[in-house]
């Protein structure tokens, strides 16, 4: 069996983003693999000796991406596949799913696709939930804990009102919480391994795919609005002073 | 325009953005409401008051347990009967699902986490936050119906007006068993973080007494009646659950006031409470980039400014 980790290459959450021309602009920043996948690929990786299974890193991109797919080898993902293609600069997150269960299907014997929670990007966290209708898999969402048996997957799932313990059989989609622990850094070997890794690049044609409409559109980028961040520090006089001088100036902001 | 309006709830209990959402849809035209559950007609009951014009009802032990395959399919089988433009949820982890795979359904798109709308010749143009709140977009959805997720205290919420009434229509279910639910442990009482006005974090400032600190940080919110949350340095060490951490890898929160005490303002922090209304910073450290995101700020140790805060508010707010 094979567990199929998608992943995505997004702009480091430290970088500085402006919207330029209607683009996003991270200056230097370094392009990573995006933080919440990290946890679906240490996921795969901690489970995939329970279920006898190889673990193959799955990316839509551009060739640049293919950065975000050898931190996932070094890692130590058993393979990796990029899906890139020009026809694919313009998806929507419903065609993103699309293509990723079509990758899903041609690699074959695909047991369980790991998903992060959600992208730093565009963040819309809805691509794990459309794999998994598209592909008629049940989705086991933000789960922190599994267990792999060999017809079944019992996992811990953190909802807004607690956590709730549930199963299903396989195939499924999975998306993977900060639960799951700490991603592993990439060993020294695992770096070599990776540098020499060949990735195929499938293409739409590969997988007998049209591009699919683009349904949701971005008419435009914007920087927010500058906060007034003027600080006003509140001191002199004791803590007991202090304290009602601040508590004044929140009620003068009518808001609480 | 006649907009649905999924109403959000957890064994009955309404997610209170979903009656945001209601009223949003009242300002565009009549409002459908969608109540999806078991033993669930109080909420039907509920949802008019707050403004439904009519309530689609599937009340049905199949949808006991919030599944987003069944709710789907319940969903999806309305839309083929009757054909509304757009479709509204509150954001949460469940309406994320129901919505991803809603737009599977119905070959349609999903904008999520909107944070202001408006309506053009029937298209709705909608703003949300991107690249973790740094930047913002305005998108749209070529297909309908439009599925849109709103944002938590992005919207007013009406007042509700007892006793109104209106058709509340029954709709049959559908059922899925492929993910089978088999327990739920509850997480801490109190005021959700995402509904609330009032967010008091607690970072590693609190790290020489990490219980007292978070004591004095809920004691705060408790005479505020907010919420706790918390920077990740204070959620690794293990001073308090995951549950209550505040940014870009925890819980996005867009409170009416945020007192930050003893968090340093990393721009992972900063992403998860940056649309908060007014944000108080207290550190002890004057160079802290928190301070450069606050409107008021002290200079100070929290174990002593914030039952001192506490003390105040309970003074002005007439609680002592």
């Amino acid at each position: 069996m094979k567990i199929v980790v998608c992943i995505k290459q997004t702009p480091d959450s430290e970088a500085k983003l402006t919207a330029q021309d209607g683009q996003p602009s991270w200056g230097d920043a370094p392009l990573v693999i995006n933080p919440f996948d990290e946890y679906a690929v240490e996921g795969a990786l901690q489970q995939k000796e329970a279920v006898d299974a190889s673990v193959t890193a799955l990316c839509i991109g551009p060739d640049s991406a293919r950065d975000a797919l050898k931190h996932a080898l070094a890692m130590g993902a058993d393979e990796a596949i990029l899906v890139s293609d020009p026809a694919l600069d313009a998806l929507d997150s419903a065609g993103a799913a699309r293509v990723l269960a079509a990758a899903i299907q041609k690699i074959g014997d695909a047991g369980l696709a790991f998903f992060g929670r959600q992208t730093i990007d565009n963040g819309t966290g809805l691509v794990p939930a459309q794999v998994a209708r598209v592909l008629g898999w049940p989705l086991l969402s933000l789960v922190g804990q599994m267990t792999l048996a060999d017809a079944e997957i019992k996992v811990e799932r953190t909802i807004e009102e607690g956590k709730q313990t549930a199963h299903a059989s396989y195939p499924a989609v999975l998306s993977i919480m900060q639960g799951v622990g700490e991603p592993r850094y990439p060993s020294f070997m695992g770096i070599r391994k990776a540098g020499k890794a060949e990735i195929p690049v499938w293409t739409l044609a590969d997988l007998g795919l049209e591009a699919p409409a683009q349904i949701v559109r971005r008419a435009e980028l914007l920087n927010p609005p500058a906060r007034d961040t003027k600080c006003e520090i509140i001191s002199g006089g004791s803590p007991a002073e202090i304290a009602e001088a601040l508590a004044e100036k929140i009620l003068a902001e009518k808001i609480l | 325009m006649n907009t649905w309006v999924y109403i959000d709830h957890f064994n009955g209990q309404p997610t209170p953005a979903s009656w945001e959402a209601l009223g949003l849809a009242k300002t565009l035209g009549p409002a459908t409401a969608l109540v999806f559950g078991q033993n669930v007609a109080a909420l039907a009951k509920t949802a008019l008051e707050y403004g439904a014009d009519t309530v689609l009802l599937a009340d049905d032990p199949a949808l006991a347990v919030f599944s987003p395959e069944a709710f789907t399919s319940t969903l999806a089988a309305l839309v083929s009967d009757s054909a509304p433009a757009l479709i509204l949820f509150p954001t949460t982890s469940r309406t994320r699902e129901l919505a991803a795979m809603l737009s599977i359904d119905l070959a349609s798109g999903v904008l999520v986490d909107v944070t202001g709308l408006e309506v053009l010749d029937g298209q709705v143009v909608a703003t949300r936050p991107v690249y973790e709140g740094k930047l913002l977009e305005k998108t749209t959805c070529a297909a309908r119906p439009q599925l849109v997720t709103l944002r938590a205290r992005a919207f007013p919420r009406p007042a509700p007006s007892a006793g109104r009434a209106g058709e509340i229509q029954t709709v049959p279910a559908q059922a899925d068993g492929s993910v089978v639910v088999e327990g739920f442990v509850s997480g801490q009482a109190g005021v959700s973080l995402s509904d609330a006005g009032v967010v008091v974090s607690g970072g590693r400032g609190v790290s020489s007494d990490p219980a007292e600190g978070f004591r004095l940080v809920a004691e705060l919110a408790s005479v505020l009646g907010g919420a706790v949350g918390a920077s990740r340095a204070a959620v690794d060490e293990g001073y308090i659950p995951y549950a209550n951490q505040v940014g870009q890898t925890g819980k996005v929160v867009s409170p009416d006031l945020y007192i930050a005490a003893g968090i340093s303002g990393a721009i992972q922090h900063m992403s998860g409470m940056r649309s908060s209304k007014v944000i108080v910073a207290i550190n002890k450290d004057p160079d802290a980039p928190i301070f450069q995101s606050a409107q008021y700020g002290v200079v100070g140790d929290l174990f002593t400014m914030i039952p001192a805060l506490s003390e105040a508010f309970k003074k002005k707010l007439g609680k002592s």
